[in-house]
């Protein structure tokens, strides 16, 4: 005879793991759909030409984030050109020419560690650092920001260099290739996925990044060339949402950089997914 | 016939195991020579030695002579890219670039020097006929290496290898990932490279170091345990050793 009563405890206590998970999974999806939706609606509404395509001014009490959109633009360029070559030089001189695993590994681990650190932290050193010296402008913020995401480049780049298979550089050295040719020719090409996600990762913590540039940027909405803009403060896209939302009440201003940013990130996403694939099928080949 | 190589009292140890026990051997001049044993003889170890490709991996420790035409190749002169020019090496697997069959070909020639595209269409053409699949792949020299079939891959490293025109071919158990008429193909051209090529080839298949080789190794334990002409090493081994292996009573 079963034991009928234990049968029953089993499949109740079944029933109610399941109806706590089921309802786990729908508070999460129903707090991203609500912020998602929240924010796209309010905003939405408040994205115009007029507010894309000019700067504020007081006299006229007008709102126009063109400056912030630039500045944005201007600190991604400088911070992706200056990392790149730091993060992908440091990768390779790790994975490729270091002998001490030793200091390899506590190399690799402080910047584990590094990646980690509150962003804030960052904008307090970039201050003492860069700001100083050369006063607060979109180029101190770049800095800092360098700073900031050279572990994130250096790890990617490390991580992809290790999937290029041995018996390339093997097939390499024995054809009398020396070590710069076999790192130039076979191992770089293999990591360019790698380098391209972090970059696209970068991109997006740079676009996302608002305490470390409040004390190293500064607040400004003028209109600059690259180069004018690197040596002038300017508030990228982040800081003017913060400066909008809580200095002046602008909700609606506020909202709709959240919009833009929102979307800008998801197109960040989609492109390092799209990238990953591409090179995943390039590689199964 | 002349020697190529000579070895003296060559010891290797990886870290503290020793991998090679004074080992002794001259390599006659445009022959094949095979070296065999059971695995971890330490055969594939010596082998790499010889175009020091041992030089890779952190902690090794080699002691004694090796001289390739009477120089030796661990004086501090010598540059290791040329030497690894001179004498060329084909992997266990076939390891093609991740680039065009022309490229992969090109890749040696290019890394010693030469851009000229005419001189550059000339050596691919030459190493492809000289392993033998010219006509096969004649017409996609664009496509992809990593396309072709793995006895294909083969032929094409084996190409790749000739492309910089070696005097020396060290072969690393080089049918061990292929089919059998892959296999007879390459041990077909290899018998055809012997021409022009001294060639050095480790082997696991004891039946493909009778089929084609000259001379013939036997490792055991680091040791080389007996050297000498394939035809009497098979017929009338020196060592009980070599004889109990070859009889297949170890292995």
């Amino acid at each position: 005879m079963l034991n009928q009563s234990l049968s029953k405890k089993r499949k109740s206590f079944e029933v109610l793991m399941k109806a706590l998970m089921a309802v786990s999974v729908g508070l999460t999806a129903a707090l991203v759909l609500f912020l998602l939706v929240y924010v796209l609606m309010r905003g939405i509404p408040n994205i115009t030409w007029e507010l894309l395509s000019s700067k504020p001014s007081y006299l006229t009490e007008r709102i126009g984030i063109l400056p912030d959109i630039l500045n944005t633009v201007y600190i991604v360029l400088a911070t992706l050109l200056l990392v790149l070559p730091l993060g992908v030089g440091a990768a390779i001189y790790l994975t490729e020419y270091a002998s001490n695993k030793k200091v390899v590994g506590i190399i690799e681990y402080a910047a584990e560690t590094l990646s980690g650190i509150p962003s804030i932290i960052y904008g307090l050193v970039g201050m003492l650092l860069f700001s100083n010296s050369m006063g607060t402008c979109l180029m101190a913020g770049a800095l800092t920001l360098v700073i900031m995401n050279l572990p994130t480049i250096m790890r990617t780049t490390q991580e992809s260099l290790k999937t290029v298979p041995q018996s390339y550089r093997e097939g390499a050295f024995g054809l009398g290739a020396g070590k710069w040719r076999v790192v130039r020719t076979v191992v770089l090409p293999g990591c360019v996925d790698g380098v391209i996600t972090g970059c696209i990762l970068s991109v997006g913590r740079i676009l996302g990044e608002s305490a470390a540039l409040l004390f190293t940027a500064g607040f400004a909405h003028a209109v600059n060339g690259l180069i004018d803009g690197l040596a002038a403060p300017g508030a990228t896209l982040t800081v003017a949402l913060y400066v909008y939302a809580k200095e002046q009440g602008e909700f609606g201003v506020a909202f709709a950089i959240a919009a833009i940013l929102m979307v800008l990130t998801v197109l960040i996403n989609f492109a390092a997914s799209l990238v990953q694939k591409y090179f995943a099928k390039r590689r199964s080949l | 016939m002349s020697n190529i190589i000579t070895v003296k009292d060559m010891c290797l140890w990886y870290g503290e195991h020793q991998a090679l026990k004074n080992v002794n051997i001259e390599i006659p001049e445009k022959s094949i020579t095979a070296f065999i044993g059971p695995s971890g003889c330490g055969k594939s170890t010596f082998l790499k030695t010889l175009n020091r490709m041992n030089d890779l991996i952190p902690g090794v420790k080699i002691t004694g002579d090796i001289c390739y035409e009477g120089t030796d190749i661990f004086a501090k002169d010598v540059d290791v890219n040329n030497l690894r020019k001179e004498i060329g090496m084909v992997f266990q697997k076939p390891n093609p670039f991740p680039m065009s069959i022309y490229d992969n070909i090109a890749y040696g020639p290019r890394t010693h020097g030469i851009t000229n595209k005419m001189q550059l269409d000339d050596i691919v053409e030459r190493a492809l006929r000289d392993a033998a699949i010219w006509d096969e792949v004649k017409d996609r020299l664009k496509k992809n290496a990593l396309g072709m079939s793995g006895g294909q891959q083969q032929r094409l490293c084996i190409a790749r290898a000739l492309a910089v025109q070696p005097k020396i071919l060290l072969m690393d158990e080089p049918t061990s990932a292929l089919d059998p008429i892959s296999t007879s193909r390459i041990e077909e051209l290899v018998t055809e490279l012997k021409e022009k090529y001294t060639i050095v080839m480790v082997t696991h298949n004891m039946q493909q170091a009778v089929r084609v080789s000259d001379y013939t190794a036997f490792f055991l334990l680091g040791e080389l345990v007996e050297f000498s002409k394939t035809d009497d090493i098979f017929s009338q081994p020196q060592d009980k050793r070599t004889e109990d292996y070859i009889t297949g009573r170890f292995g």
